[in-house]
């Protein structure tokens, strides 16, 4: 079946939201998508997902933990655009209000291999006090418009986030034909 | 005796007692200021010191010493014991009640004292010693002493004391006694600071003993102990310390049971600490008697110590001594108030500076005790009063503390300030010269760059300061050498001989041509100038000669000079060789040449002398005739002045002055003549002399300088030092260029070494692509000196002309210069430095480093040939150099260049000489063709290094598909703005992909009038493309640029109005049968697809549709009635009774009108309804799909998609042929009649997301078989006033399901001209316009087509309409107006919303509306507005929103007292209550003067007034506080207008009538379509007279006429009117009229096209079409 002269590269991702670490809050869950270029289609997998509720653990770590599985394979002809994955985290304020609690985003790793991502969560600011007030008193917090602007660095320059929490992330990544088609991507990472 | 423990328990425990009294006494020693103890102590040490020295030397009497200190230590205990049972007797007893006192801890310490002292009486020891004695006795002596201190302390000490207090006393005593002058009491509790001195004492003690015994630390003494050591002799002063000690307690029993008391209860705690001491102190108590037996003789030693020792009781100073001792050191500031009178000084009054009205500040609060503290302390200093004022109250500022805190200020910022330096504010001008791009290289002229070449050969230098002598020789040699080559090259001594030659030539022709007599006068002057041109001509040539010999002298004299300098320094530096060449000449022909030369110039000369002694005879002639009368005259006056001689010496002095004067001037005649002949001979020798200076001999040898380098330098090695320098110091330097464009920097060579000949060579060219106009092009060179450069020379290169171009420029050698000042320590004779050539030093030459540089610019020719250079004619310099002027070319300027013509008459006129090589170039220029071979430039890289980070070279980007679908794609080009997947490998990009692009590409350039009709409109087109990409660039530029709430969604904050109406919500009932409208859920457009959305068409009802006419009715004459201004809508029609059609087949109804609504070409339907007012009531849902499912906003924005509401009309005719069948079977046909449409361009729909309203219905002007149904059953109530309009109506409801969001407009803010003032002030107009009525539009600035910002009032300015329509009703005004008015409807409508995707609304100006052919609703409502203001009519532009078109301007007249409102772009006009007027809100009114805003709480046209002059109602934009600064207008001055092209119109007409024939066969696939020739003529002519009358009132007579025709037909049909724009609409319109679908066998079409021309290519189209059934 393979073919000698492959006109596409695969890139499977097997991976697993794996929980977050945000001090203040509690019953999170959070949501993901992928953001890729042009010349990249998803062949099989899911190209979003939201995961449970989770309570905080009663160790002492008082870590989230989701195991939520991203199983995806994309297939590309070039790799600009490499996808990213945005993850959303959500949860409920002292009000009951489902709010958002940080967004993050981070590129599939290049290599093959297992890898294991923190990516540190951050929330738009509101654009002022009273705002900010407000927002808390009706449980409306900032959000952006879509999670996917968080992995295009176009018009960040107008917001104003602060950071909270982190969510890691492992990824199982395997290749296909990358080399085949000239794109080196350097020595497999021992898993 | 007790057991040996508990001896030995006893010992210890005496010993502790020792250390303790021991420790106690040290601790005095420290602190105490007592001389006793001082001096006790003092002798104590110096004995400790004997005894170290004693126990260091006596080693042999250590076993007898042991002895006797046995002994004496056992009569020492004895002794203690008895002093003590003593003591307990004596001195405890007062003591003991103390103690008593004191309590219950103290008892439980004193209780192991008395053990101890019982124990202590143990051993009893009765032998007396001298010194044991006299210490008793002292002992004794203090006892008593103390014992009456006590009593007497008893005695004094008031009875009220409290026990404990006395007891605290004693302690006290005690320090007052160690430090008298310590005030400080102790505070602290008498157990805690006991404990502190205690703790402190034994740790001095310890480390004293270890000080004085030499003992370092405790460790040692252990260890020495513990591994069993010798005795040694250090440890006996400790025992004689010890027994010395508990002597001295006895003396200080008293204090020291205190002591031991209050020690007691902190033993516990000391214990640990002195644990180690007491093991140490046990192993010595168990080597004891190894000490012991030296101890006798030590003591001896101490008994001679303690015999200075001065036992003395403690002094003790009394309580109130010591206070009043204190009182004289400290000083306790009182509280109270100091009395007035100490503060001030003596004898005098204090003065309150307030009552004698003087102004006393207020002084800062302070409270009185503080004041008072203050004032006594002062009190208390010496000169204490001067710090009192005069009112006795302490001197201080009225309020020291500043109010503002105050820093040194950094400058003022007023008035010190230099006026020079004071800013002054000027507005921005736009600098003429700054960014001045090259025209043409814009993208409308194509992409036309230009290109400098710069071709920096290399340098050379004539002078640097690194030259040495033979160099500066040198160079003076090859500068000679290369003048001499040049002038050789050049050859005017040549040239001037060959003139020379050929003008004597040309005179003796003359001459003998035509000989004396037959000379003309012209013929003389010819000769006379030609006389004269060779007269000149020779000078020069001798002149030149000379120059060359004296050129060739010099040479030969420097290399003479440099040969001897070589020779004298005895190495060569420079390769430079002279070779003379000789070459031999003929001496005989020679000579006759030289000869025969002087004989002419002779004759020549001999010739010009007679000529001048000719004309100098004949002047003298002249003057002596002059002379002569003068003289005479002289002589007479003479004879006067003798008459008058007598008179005077002074007169006759005057007078001789006068004669001699007058002489004067008459003796100057008379002498030329004379000289001549001498002059002759003098000038044959000057001749004679000159040409043998000048002139090589004959005979003698031509010599030809020739210099070549072939001459050997000497090698360095053999140079002495100095030039071994100078070479090393050359070869260091370096030298580069850079070249500097415009004052920029844009290249620079690379370093070259300099060379030892001091000549560089570059040889770089550099290509400069360059967008401004050139300025200047300056090139610096620069020395380099191992890394720092400097900055040698600056050269200018003047910059070319347009017609140098590369490949046939010459170089230049532009000369350089330096003035800097270089000195070397070497040969190097440096830079504007005196250095000679002389051994003597004289004759001092001082040199500036010079040089030249070689460079050459020109402009670069590209592929094809073509220069690229700018165009000449817009050189904006005028005379750009000095240079020039003197030129040939700048006499006829610089543009003449390129024209030869002018050129060659400036030759011609100027008669320059074609030898002359000055002029070769001229002449050149003149005969060849200027384009000579050109060159390819290649391209300069600004960034050299980028080829090295280049990924694929550019060629290969360019080849490859791939890397050119992905550039593309990142481009946002159009066609792959969302290209997916592009492929991985080059060889799968298809070729295809690149296609519709390229095509795309192609049209640009080539105009396609296929699809045009019209070669005008097809350039239009184009232009209008190009705008709207520039636009749409713009826009995708600016769709990147975000705000917050493109990325961030926040929810605003409530207001407060918002929060209250929430509020009160809350309040009010609950009502759950009230329904509540629900906003709508808006979609934004990204993520949809196709079937996603729907467009929902609600068609609810309609008034006044046509009804049908039976055929037979003889209608009558419809009467026109003449239409006025004041009755605009009156019927004209006479109504018509509308009778039940017995004529048709089956009996319907008037009329069953159904409507149809198309979209996408997607059909539907209601169902049909009867009667002239129908009411449907119906929803139609129409799918909606997107162009290429393209979502965005920009693309729904920009779609030209029209919904297409048409009302048909159902017949249904009884086919049914056999009539036997009528009972059994129906078999109908159906056919419907197109009687009206209305028409909503999609764009309208989306940017208003619903469109609600009653609508007219755009029906044609006649339609056969139809007419108007009046409602004759009520003739009042509503249906009056809607009688009064004509047309019908249709009511519809359209929204899209689900609402889309529109797109915003661009939110950049415009460059623009306008002044900022005005600009604000438009803003704050706006806004408040915004916050007041926030569904009014206004407007203030709009922006014009080149995307600036223009204030509104500028566009309007009266404008004359084409003068055709003026002249076409001269007499009625109202019928021109209307005829105007359709003109401007007939100027196609764009709406900017499908152009430039809702980007902004661009006005254009008229001239551009009427070229475009294409505009909004504003630019119609401007160019009508404007015309009627020309029309001397009172005209408003009028802000509003209409439906269906929203936010629109329309335009308002002003006629006989009515208002009448203009849709400008239908050409139809309202009076102000017009119930079906389209325009439903009025945002603001314009004119060329001033902006009003609309503030009547109504804004329906209807309901408000229109006199702008009521400010309550019109808020104007420029008031008396703001005006109006005069706005010059946008518009021009008038309009030029095409003359109407008839022949092109008639072209047209057959073309659409083609074009729609073919399309309506095309549209009946499957049925032949039968066109009725004769019907078709006939409709033809009747199309004109449609257009005359504007389309109205002529459907009576039309109708009559056809029916007369064609009475056998039943004809339906209508005419169908639109404003020309494209075939495409028109096909559309007639397609969606539905005729083509009449499907009945016998049918016939009949098809009629008119087109009508107006000025400015402004066509109106008529289309006629009817189908005609026979009827037999």
């Amino acid at each position: 079946m393979a073919t000698s002269n492959p006109s596409v590269f695969l890139l499977m991702i097997n991976g697993q939201i794996e929980g977050a670490d945000f001090p203040e809050y509690d019953e999170l869950y959070c949501k993901y998508c992928f953001v890729y270029g042009h010349d990249w289609a998803p062949t099989s997998g899911l190209e979003e997902g939201i995961s449970q509720i989770s309570s905080r653990g009663r160790d002492t770590r008082h870590g989230l933990v989701w195991n939520f599985p991203v199983e995806i394979t994309f297939k590309s002809t070039n790799p600009f655009g490499w996808p990213q994955i945005v993850v959303s985290v959500y949860g409920p304020d002292t009000f009951g209000n489902d709010v958002v609690r940080g967004y993050g985003a981070v590129h599939v790793p290049v290599t093959p291999g297992k890898h294991v991502k923190t990516i540190p969560m951050f929330v738009p600011e509101s654009t002022s006090r009273l705002q900010k007030f407000t927002s808390w008193l009706m449980g409306r917090r900032p959000e952006f418009t879509d999670p996917k602007v968080i992995a295009q660095g176009e018009g960040r320059e107008v917001t104003r986030v602060h950071s909270q929490g982190s969510v890691s992330f492992s990824f199982n990544i395997v290749t296909k034909d990358m080399k085949k088609l000239g794109y080196d991507v350097g020595h497999p990472r021992d898993v | 005796m007790a057991s040996p423990s508990d001896l030995r328990e006893k010992i210890r425990k005496k010993r502790r007692a020792l250390q303790e009294s021991l420790a106690k006494s040290k601790d005095d020693v420290d602190t105490q200021a007592l001389v006793t103890t001082e001096m006790e102590m003092s002798r104590d040490r110096g004995r400790t010191e004997v005894e170290q020295e004693l126990s260091g030397s006596q080693e042999q009497q250590v076993t007898t010493l042991k002895q006797t200190l046995k002994a004496q230590r056992m009569r020492r205990r004895r002794k203690l014991l008895s002093d003590t049972t003593a003591e307990a007797t004596r001195g405890e007893q007062p003591m003991g009640t103390e103690l008593s006192e004191v309590g219950e801890p103290l008892d439980s310490v004193t209780k192991p004292r008395s053990t101890w002292h019982t124990q202590r009486d143990l051993p009893p020891l009765p032998v007396e010693t001298p010194l044991r004695r006299r210490v008793a006795e002292k002992l004794k002596a203090a006892r008593s002493k103390a014992e009456t201190l006590l009593q007497q302390e008893a005695l004094s000490e008031p009875t009220s004391c409290l026990q404990s207090l006395r007891d605290r006393e004693t302690l006290t005593r005690f320090d007052v006694e160690t430090d008298p002058g310590l005030l400080s009491r102790e505070a602290g509790d008498l157990s805690t600071a006991a404990r502190v001195k205690f703790q402190d004492v034994a740790h001095r003690v310890r480390q004293k003993a270890e000080m004085e015994t030499g003992l370092p630390t405790a460790e040692m003494a252990y260890n020495f102990f513990t591994f069993n050591f010798d005795p040694e002799p250090q440890e006996e002063p400790v025992k004689h310390q010890k027994k010395r000690k508990s002597r001295r307690r006895d003396r200080a029993e008293e204090e020291e049971e205190e002591e031991e008391e209050e020690g007691d209860s902190h033993r516990e705690e000391e214990e640990a600490g002195a644990e180690q001491e007491e093991e140490q102190e046990e192993g010595r108590d168990e080597d004891a008697p190894l000490v012991g037996d030296q101890g006798s003789e030590l003591f001896i030693i101490d008994q001679t110590a303690q015999d200075f020792l001065e036992v003395k009781a403690v002094d003790y100073v009394g309580y109130h001594s010591r206070v009043q001792r204190e009182s004289e050191v400290l000083f306790t500031p009182s509280l109270r108030t100091v009395p007035a009178s100490s503060k001030v000084p003596e004898n005098m009054q204090p003065r309150y500076m307030e009552d004698e009205g003087l102004y006393v500040g207020e002084r800062p609060p302070m409270s009185r005790v503080n004041q008072n503290i203050l004032e006594n302390r002062i009190l208390q200093q010496d000169e204490g009063k001067k710090w009192f004022g005069d009112d006795g109250r302490v001197q201080a500022l009225p309020d020291p503390i500043k109010q503002s805190p105050t820093r040194p200020p950094l400058f003022s910022l007023e008035g010190d300030l230099d006026p020079a330096l004071q800013t002054v504010y000027r507005k921005a001008l736009k600098s003429k010269h700054a960014g001045r791009y090259i025209p043409g290289a814009g993208p409308g002229e194509g992409h036309r760059h230009c290109q400098l070449d710069v071709d920096v050969a290399g340098l050379i230098f004539s002078h640097h300061p690194l030259f040495s002598r033979e160099h500066v020789l040198g160079a003076r040699l090859a500068q000679l050498y290369d003048q001499h080559l040049a002038r050789q090259s050049r050859n005017l001594t040549g040239l001037l001989t060959d003139k020379l030659n050929g003008l004597r030539n040309a005179l003796r022709n003359i001459k003998d041509l035509h000989g004396e007599q037959g000379r003309s006068m012209a013929m003389r002057q010819r000769i006379v100038e030609y006389k004269e041109e060779v007269k000149n001509t020779r000078i020069l040539r001798n002149t030149e000669q000379e120059k060359d010999r004296t050129l060739l002298k010099s040479i030969v004299k420097v290399w003479k000079e440099m040969k001897a300098l070589r020779e004298f320094q005895r190495f060569t530096n420079t390769a430079y060789k002279l070779h003379l060449r000789r070459e031999l000449v003929e001496l005989q022909k020679d000579e006759q040449g030289f000869e025969a030369e002087i004989q002419t110039e002779l004759a020549e000369l001999k010739g010009e002398f007679e000529d001048e002694y000719q004309r100098k005879m004949e002047q003298y002639s002249q003057q002596h005739e002059e002379w002569r009368t003068w003289r005479r005259k002289q002589a007479r006056k003479k004879k006067k002045k003798a008459k008058m001689r007598d008179d005077g010496e002074e007169e006759e002095e005057e007078e001789e002055e006068e004669e001699q004067e007058e002489e004067f001037l008459g003796d100057e005649p008379p002498k030329p003549e004379l000289p001549e002949k001498q002059d002759w001979a003098l000038a044959e020798q000057q001749v004679r002399e000159r040409a043998s200076r000048w002139r090589r001999r004959p005979g003698e040898p031509v010599l030809v300088p020739e210099i070549s380098l072939s001459g050997s330098i000497t090698p360095t090695e053999q140079c002495p030092r100095g030039e071994i320098a100078r070479r090393e110091d050359i070869s260091k330097r370096s030298l580069l260029v850079k070249v500097l464009y415009n004052d920029k920097e844009v290249s620079r060579t690379d370093r070259r070494t300099l060379s030892s000949d001091f000549r560089v060579h570059f040889g770089q060219i550099f290509n400069l692509k360059i967008v401004n106009w050139p300025e200047s092009v300056r090139l610096q060179v620069f020395e380099v000196v191992g890394s720092s450069s400097s900055l040698l020379a600056e050269v200018f290169v003047p910059l070319p002309d347009t017609t140098v171009l590369t490949g046939s420029a010459p170089f230049q050698e532009l000369e350089f210069g330096s003035s800097q000042r270089v000195a070397f320590d070497h040969e190097g004779v440096g830079s504007d430095v005196p250095f000679s050539f002389e051994v003597d030093g004289s004759n001092k030459l001082t040199l500036l480093t010079s040089g030249k540089l070689s460079c050459c610019i020109s402009w670069a020719v590209d592929n094809n040939d073509v220069p690229l250079a700018p165009p000449t004619s817009q050189q904006p310099w005028g005379v750009r150099s000095g240079l020039r002027q003197m030129d040939a070319i700048a006499c006829i300027g610089a543009s003449g260049l390129s024209d030869m013509k002018k050129l060659s008459k400036w030759a011609a006129e100027s008669r320059l000489d074609p030898n002359d090589p000055s002029n070769a170039m001229l002449m050149q220029l003149l005969t060849v063709a200027s384009s000579g071979s050109m060159q390819m430039p290649d391209y300069f890289r600004l960034e050299q290094l980028q080829e090295e980070f280049n990924f694929v070279t550019d060629e290969e980007l360019q080849r490859s598909k791939r890397f050119r679908l992905l550039t593309l794609r990142s481009q946002e080009v159009a066609e792959f703005r969302n290209y997916k997947n592009i492929p991985a490998v080059e060889r799968e990009v298809s070729e295809k992909v690149f296609q519709d692009y390229e095509r795309r590409l192609q049209e640009g350039e080539v105009i396609d009038t296929r699809d045009h009709l019209d070669a005008h409109r097809a350039l239009v087109a184009k232009y209008l493309q190009k705008v709207q990409e520039s636009v749409v660039n713009r826009f995708l530029i600016s769709k990147h640029h975000f705000i917050l709430s493109d990325l961030v969604q926040e929810d605003e904050v409530p207001s407060i109005g918002v929060l209250g109406l929430n509020l009160f919500k809350l309040a009010e009932p609950k009502r759950p049968l009230k329904p509540q409208r629900k906003e709508r859920k808006k979609v934004t457009a990204q993520n949809l697809s196709d079937g996603d959305i729907k467009v929902l068409v609600n068609i609810i009802r309609a008034y006044d549709i046509p009804i049908r006419k039976p055929l037979s009715s003889k209608p009558a004459m419809a009467s026109k009635s003449a239409r006025s201004f004041k009755e605009p809508f009156a019927a004209g029609q006479s109504s018509q009774s509308a009778l039940q059609g017995g004529d048709w087949p089956l009996s319907q109804s008037q009329i069953r009108p159904f409507v149809e609504v198309s979209f996408q070409r997607t059909v539907c339907q209601t169902t049909t309804a009867d009667g002239p007012n129908p009411c449907w009531n119906e929803e139609l849902e129409l799918p909606f799909s997107a162009p290429n499912g393209d979502y965005s906003t920009s693309s729904l924005q920009s779609m030209k998609d029209e919904v297409f509401i048409n009302i048909f009309d159902e017949m249904v005719f009884d086919i049914t042929e056999d009539e036997r069948e009528r009972g059994s079977s129906v078999h109908t046909r159906i056919e419907r009649h197109w009687l009206g449409s209305v028409k909503i361009p999609f764009s309208t729909v989306y940017l208003q997301s619903r469109i609600d309203g009653t609508f007219k219905v755009q029906s044609p002007a006649v339609l056969l078989g139809y007419s108007k149904e009046r409602s004759l059953a009520s003739e009042g109530g509503y249906d009056a006033v809607r009688c009064l309009s004509e047309g019908s109506f249709i009511t519809l409801f359209i929204t899209i399901q689900p609402q889309l969001i529109p797109g915003e407009s661009v939110r950049e803010r415009f460059d623009t001209q306008e002044e900022e003032r005005l600009l604000q002030a438009a803003e704050v107009f706006q806004r408040d316009a915004a916050l007041c009525f926030p569904g009014r539009p206004c407007i203030t600035t709009v922006i014009d087509i080149n995307g600036r910002a223009v204030f509104v009032t500028r566009y309007i300015r009266a404008l004359s309409p084409p003068q055709e329509l003026l002249d076409a009703f001269p007499n009625s005004p109202q019928e021109t107006m209307d005829l105007v008015a359709r003109y401007v409807s007939l100027i196609p409508s764009l709406p900017d919303s499908v152009s430039f995707a809702g980007i902004c609304d661009i006005w254009s100006t008229c001239d551009q509306f009427l070229t475009l052919l294409a505009g909004d609703e504003e630019e119609h409502a401007v160019l009508l507005c404007n015309y009627f203001l020309f029309m001397k009519k009172k005209a408003w532009l009028i802000i509003g929103t209409a439906v269906p078109e929203g936010p629109t301007a329309y335009v308002l007249t002003y006629e006989q007292g009515h208002y009448l409102i203009w849709d400008p772009s239908k050409g139809q006009y309202y009076g102000q209550y017009d119930t079906f007027c389209p325009l439903q809100t009025v945002g603001c009114l314009i004119n060329a003067d001033n902006v009003w805003f609309n503030l009547q709480p109504y804004d329906a046209p209807m309901r408000m007034s229109f006199d702008v002059t009521r400010s309550k109602l019109w808020k104007p934009f420029f008031s008396r506080a703001f005006p109006n600064p005069g706005l010059s207008s946008v518009q021009p001055e008038e309009i030029a207008y095409n003359r109407p092209d008839k022949a092109a119109a008639a072209e047209l007409q057959d073309r659409i009538e083609k074009v729609l024939k073919e399309k309506i066969m095309e549209w009946r696939p499957r049925h032949p379509t039968r066109w009725n020739r004769y019907c078709t003529s006939t409709l033809r002519h009747f199309l004109p007279k449609l257009e005359l009358s504007g389309g109205r009132d002529v459907g009576e007579e039309h109708r009559l006429e056809l029916h007369n025709l064609l009475g056998d037909y039943r004809i339906s049909g209508f005419p169908l009117h639109m404003a020309f724009s494209e075939l495409h609409p028109l096909m559309e319109m007639v397609y969606s009229t539905g005729v083509h679908n009449v499907e009945a066998p016998s049918i016939e079409f009949a098809l009629a096209v008119y087109v009508h021309p107006y000025p400015s290519s402004v066509l109106s189209v008529w289309v006629y079409l009817a189908s005609l059934v026979r009827t037999r």
